[in-house]
């Protein structure tokens, strides 16, 4: 089933790993968020997670990066376990992480600063990456003053300048409008093509997903989400994410994974009513 | 003057623009208010000027409200002879050092409390109970601890401030948004580097909302101090001129503590717009 499963060393695995929380409702109770995952990103690999709203996607994400320790099981990054925050893996967030106090340029050098790294040499690597990321002109705004695609530039250039070996992405441009994340979409593969680093995507939008990635599992309903389906994406690369969308190929995948999807969106929308 | 203020006036009806717009209008207006308040003290208190409606003697105004050129010639004759200096200059040593002490012991304790769970749980209810108690009631007990001189008042002025600082940084730290905390910690910040980073750049935001307020207390607490007892000061000086029912002196101390507190809250504003570039300004844009 799993062509990667074979592979020794995968550049992340997510090893049997469940996510319980204790309800904050009704004490002793739990709400398991995610229950025995495992999944597995190939070294250059992109991979998309789509799931229904709320199954706890994030909760995997978070794990995969450190930010949270899952209450079995185990994350393994190129074969060695995980203690700690994900050193190797950059994290693009959903929501607003860049830091408001900073311009454009000081956000893209943080890690670099973090990092010790001489003020000079941070600052004009900061500027060609912003360069890479279109916004030249743009390093002493501050993110107020910037639209809400350049800020998730500005994001996409902080992760980048790191040179991590895995990218987790967090529905990244969900917040965008179609064409701007159209134009995301675009950029970040060709980024991606220049320097294959493996990628963990997760998204709620199964077009995205498909457009975007060389694989595509499918998350159940929450709670207690599982893997329920995974299919390899056969599409020729380079891609456009907009011409791709027309072609028989296209929506012959979208429709077979819309298939396995179909049942679980509307399981979580039923939960979501009943919450 | 007078051919100008109708054509104003239709101006004004047309077009509307708010005080705000224009900033020689708006320092107009507000130097008539002033002026205004000062003819209205000196026609209800200028002896003879106006039949009396409610004393029954022309001079009993002036007694309990004093008279607004009394009370500039009092200033006028403090400055150009020199004898307020020591005062002002007592007064102001006092507030500034207690805002400087106050306002650095609430950020410290409000970073370290903020970011010790343990000891936030332990202190919690006495910090509490110190916010509660009425401070005012301890400037005696400095004096009698701390002596007559300065250091009185300005450990009375920190316990005044340094609340007001302590539960804004508290409340900085713990508003900091979790998204870019985690983004700090995913691009390598140690725990040093988001103090330094993420949550000092957080908070300071919200210690400027609070310096406003912590200046004129510390100038309260100065005051005070000085009112209760004390040699030097210009708290002192009110306190000197009410034993002696000297009310034009003490309408002078108050008006060069007011003009005093409202330069340094302007040189806070300052220092803030300064600092704090990275806020969203409320209005950025402008009606043509």
């Amino acid at each position: 089933m799993n062509p990667l499963a074979a592979e020794p060393t995968p550049a992340l695995l997510l090893d049997h790993v469940t996510c319980a929380f204790a309800s904050r409702e009704r004490r002793g109770e739990r709400y398991t968020a995610v229950k025995d995952t495992t999944l597995a990103v190939g070294a250059g690999e992109f991979v998309s997670v789509v799931g229904p709203t709320g199954c706890g996607k994030s909760t995997l994400l978070n794990v995969a990066a450190g930010l949270l320790q899952p209450s079995s099981g185990a994350v393994r990054v190129l074969g060695a376990p995980l203690t700690g925050i994900n050193r190797r893996a950059g994290y693009m967030f959903q929501a607003e992480s860049l830091m408001p106090w900073r311009n454009a340029r000081d956000n893209v050098l943080a890690g670099l600063e973090f990092a010790g790294v001489r003020e000079s040499e941070a600052e004009q690597r900061a500027g060609e990456w912003l360069e890479r990321v279109g916004l030249r002109g743009f390093e002493k705004r501050y993110p107020h003053e910037l639209s809400g695609g350049m800020r998730k530039r500005v994001a996409l250039a902080q992760m980048l300048i790191l040179d991590p070996e895995i990218m987790l992405m967090d529905e990244p441009f969900s917040a965008l409008d179609v064409q701007t994340r159209q134009l995301m979409e675009n950029e970040l593969l060709e980024l991606w093509s220049a320097d294959r680093k493996s990628v963990l995507f997760i998204t709620h939008d199964l077009e995205e997903a498909i457009a975007l990635s060389d694989r595509v599992i499918v998350l159940s309903a929450g709670p207690a989400t599982r893997p329920i389906g995974e299919f390899v994406i056969d599409l020729p690369r380079p891609r456009d994410v907009n011409e791709i969308r027309m072609t028989p190929r296209f929506v012959e995948l979208h429709s077979d994974i819309w298939r396995v999807m179909k049942d679980e969106v509307l399981k979580g929308y039923a939960q979501s009513k009943k919450n | 003057m007078d051919d100008s203020a109708p054509q104003t006036a239709a101006a004004a009806t047309v077009r509307r623009p708010s005080l705000r717009s224009s900033p020689a209008r708006l320092a107009l207006y507000h130097a008539l208010l002033l002026g205004g308040i000062f003819v209205f003290w000196y026609l209800m208190t200028e002896p003879g000027l106006i039949p009396p409606f409610y004393f029954d003697d022309p001079t009993k105004a002036k007694f309990f409200f004093g008279q607004p050129i009394e009370v500039f010639k009092r200033i006028w004759t403090w400055f150009s002879g020199g004898s307020i200096y020591l005062h002002l200059g007592v007064t102001l040593i006092e507030t500034l050092l207690a805002f400087v002490i106050g306002t650095l012991l609430g950020l410290v304790l409000g970073l370290w409390l903020a970011l010790a769970p343990t000891a936030s749980t332990l202190a919690d209810p006495y910090i509490k109970a110190m916010n509660a108690m009425p401070r005012v009631i301890l400037a005696p007990i400095f004096a009698v601890w701390f002596g007559l001189g300065i250091t009185s008042k300005v450990v009375f002025g920190v316990t005044l401030v340094f609340f007001i600082v302590f539960f804004n940084v508290y409340q900085g730290v713990k508003e900091v948004s979790p998204v870019v905390l985690a983004n700090a910690r995913m691009l390598g910040a140690s725990g040093k580097q988001l103090l330094r980073h993420v949550y000092l750049p957080s908070a300071t935001s919200w210690v400027f909302s609070s310096l406003h307020t912590s200046v004129g207390l510390a100038f309260v607490g100065a005051v005070v101090g000085e009112y209760l007892g004390s040699a030097r000061g210009v708290g002192y000086l009110i306190h000197q001129a009410e034993g002696v029912f000297d009310i034009d002196t003490v309408f002078a101390g108050i008006l060069v503590l007011t003009i005093f507190a409202l330069i340094l809250d302007f040189a806070v504003t300052k220092i803030e717009s300064k600092l704090l570039v990275w806020r969203p300004g409320t209005a950025e844009t402008e009606a043509l």
